[in-house]
């Protein structure tokens, strides 16, 4: 009953004075609106960053990488000693490059409750003939439907088909930009030749496009077995294991386990893309600073006018406490007064938010080095809207807050008599 | 209701001693009026009285109850409850239809459901004969209206005690005279206790009682 006529106080007042109420509102949900565009277009664009990299990168990679053995001969041999050893030039010895039992690896893995997914793949550096020309490149090896599985590997395949890479024997899918530098079409030859000399004709069943030119430039895709022939390698010869995991923070406990375990090396996402991480988290932030201040600048807004309401509504206000309304009562009306303002103005911002960012998902934004994307990208992150709610509603309170206050403390006497 | 030994001191820009220990009493279905000579302190003592300043020594007592020390809440409940005011200026609220002006007292008293008290409202606007306003706003009445629609609002809780602070003050001959006749319908009919502060001695000559002021002390009661 008596939070109801405070209500209706509040609402009269409000809207006596509704160009102004309409003027702070409005500010509220411009604030709000820009807060949840900024944000969710930030956030859209900083996730298609990172996706550019981390969607085909795997969270643990298991590889095995030539280096000097960790125990020499003259270490064993003077184990006892107290002096040092010192030994210089060593250089490492001729070892095969691929991982020793990657079979049984694999299939560990993928029974690993923590695994989402194990792609093996063949790095192969090869010549692409062209004419009398070789270009340098590499050929991945790859299982196409477990890479499209875990590495969206069909978003990047501009032209073709990468089934074809399965279903057609040595067919080779080529960057974009190594086509155009070769000038060959799908259906097409290409010669490769290997380090090792060795010659090979792949039929060219498509073309991708990373977003990365230099990736384009160079490397093309086949199927792990065509790699294998290409190398004159058995068909349990696999250079690097690709594992995805259900939590990407587990990566870098995953690959330390593993790299001890399976007796290989392992490199997590986040030690090989630092760089990714901050970059991401420092524009998030920026967005959020820039969004909690237009917030701040609005709950200024309301401050003002809620203030000069109370000097416009000062005999109001002294004639409530004189017939009985206590200064909490009056507190409480400005309060609601405030509350209502961000409420209100919240609620249409959110809204407003969720059209202006809409309206951004559909321009058009096409760009080379993206071929997936079309239109600006927009996450529509429901956090942002739940901040930006939570955000209006403590801002014009604060906003309202003190203004209640000195409404509060009006001595009724002192207006009534300076009359 | 009684005030014992009430003094008041203004510090600004010089204290001054404003209200010197006065003493008076007021019973219940008296009409009494406050005089003398502008800056005597009668509306300051009024303002007291009212419980609406607080700033004073002594002590005053409403029903039998001390009001001194009390906290703001409270005595803002006691205005709600037991006194009613009329001011030299209406001081209706503009937002407000005269209806709604007159219920807002009794709304925040709670007593009723608020049926009852737009029903009451409406009882009190037909003794003060402006019941056909009530569903205007009071910018859109004359000045004498609003002075009874405010006398309206003042009775709406059946206060103990109405307190007037020059409330003819700011009208014409014919108003006044509405104004006073429905104050003394009220002490006469309805047996309400009145205190009125005037500086009109016409006015305060037709009352039962009158308190007469000088220099902050009472010289005649």
């Amino acid at each position: 009953m008596k939070n109801k006529l405070i209500f209706q106080i509040a609402i009269s007042l409000l809207l006596a004075r509704w160009k102004q109420t309409l003027v702070a509102a409005i500010g509220v949900t411009f604030s709000i609106t820009m807060f949840i565009t900024l944000l969710s277009f930030m956030t859209g664009l900083n996730d298609l960053l990172d996706g550019l990299l981390l969607n085909r990168t795997a969270h643990v990679r298991l590889f095995k990488e030539l280096s000097i053995s960790k125990n020499q001969p003259t270490d064993l041999y003077y184990k006892n000693s107290k002096g040092h050893n010192f030994i210089r030039s060593i250089k490492p010895k001729n070892e095969r490059l691929d991982i020793s039992n990657s079979g049984a690896i694999i299939s560990t893995l993928q029974k690993d409750a923590r695994v989402l997914g194990v792609a093996p793949k063949i790095t192969a550096q090869v010549f692409y003939n062209v004419g009398s020309i070789d270009l340098t490149g590499v050929i991945n090896g790859i299982e196409p439907l477990e890479e499209n599985r875990l590495f969206k590997f069909n978003d990047y395949v501009t032209a073709g088909n990468f089934l074809d890479l399965k279903n057609i024997p040595n067919s080779v899918i080529l960057g974009k930009g190594l086509a155009q530098k070769m000038m060959v079409s799908i259906g097409d030859v290409v010669q490769v030749t290997t380090s090792k000399g060795e010659r090979l004709s792949l039929k060219v069943v498509g073309f991708f496009q990373s977003g990365i030119q230099d990736i384009d430039k160079v490397q093309s895709y086949a199927s792990i077995k065509t790699t294998q022939k290409l190398l004159g390698a058995s068909a349990s010869f696999i250079t690097d294991i690709q594992v995805k995991l259900k939590d990407i923070l587990g990566a870098p406990a995953a690959a330390k386990e593993f790299e001890s375990f399976y007796e290989v090396d392992a490199i997590d996402i986040q030690t090989a893309n630092s760089q990714f991480e901050t970059g991401s988290s420092v524009r998030s932030l920026i967005s959020y600073a820039v969004g909690i201040t237009l917030l701040i600048v609005a709950g200024f807004g309301i401050y003002n006018i809620l203030n000069m309401m109370i000097y416009e509504k000062m005999d109001s206000i002294a004639i409530l406490k004189a017939v009985g309304f206590s200064g909490g009562d009056v507190n409480k009306i400005f309060i609601s007064i405030a509350l209502s303002i961000g409420i209100f103005g919240g609620a249409m911002g959110l809204l407003g938010g969720f059209g202006l960012s809409s309206l951004i998902d559909q321009i058009p934004f096409n760009t080379d080095s993206l071929p997936t994307v079309k239109t600006y990208p927009i996450n529509y992150n429901p956090n942002f809207y739940f901040i930006g709610g939570i955000f209006s509603i403590i801002t014009t309170y604060f906003a309202g807050y003190f203004p209640a206050r000195k409404a509060s403390s009006i001595d009724p006497v002192v207006i009534i008599r300076g009359k | 209701m009684e005030s014992l030994n009430v003094s008041k001191y203004f510090h600004d820009p010089v204290t001054i001693k404003i209200l010197d220990n006065i003493n008076f009493s007021l019973y219940e279905s008296e009409f009494v009026s406050i005089i003398g000579k502008s800056g005597c302190g009668k509306s300051t003592l009024l303002y007291i009285l009212s419980t609406m300043d607080t700033d004073y020594d002594g002590d005053i007592a409403i029903d039998g109850v001390s009001m001194k020390g009390k906290s703001e809440k409270i005595l803002a409940e006691v205005r709600n409850e037991k006194i009613g005011f009329v001011f030299q200026f209406h001081y209706l609220l503009n937002e407000f239809s005269v209806l709604k002006n007159v219920m807002l007292p009794g709304l925040k008293l709670g007593l009723y459901t608020e049926k009852e008290i737009e029903h009451r409202a409406y009882e009190k606007l037909k003794i003060l004969g402006i019941e056909k306003e009530a569903l205007k706003l009071p910018n859109q009445l004359s000045g004498g209206q609003k002075q009874r629609v405010a006398i309206a609002r003042a009775l709406i809780n059946d206060p103990l005690l109405i307190m007037g602070d020059e409330p003819t003050g700011n009208l014409d001959k014919k108003n006044s005279e509405i104004v006073f006749d429905i104050f003394q319908e009220l002490a006469q009919e309805f047996k309400q206790t009145l205190l009125i502060v005037t500086h009109d001695n016409e006015f305060a000559a037709r009352t039962t009682r009158i308190i007469e002021m000088e220099d902050g002390q009472i010289i005649r009661m």
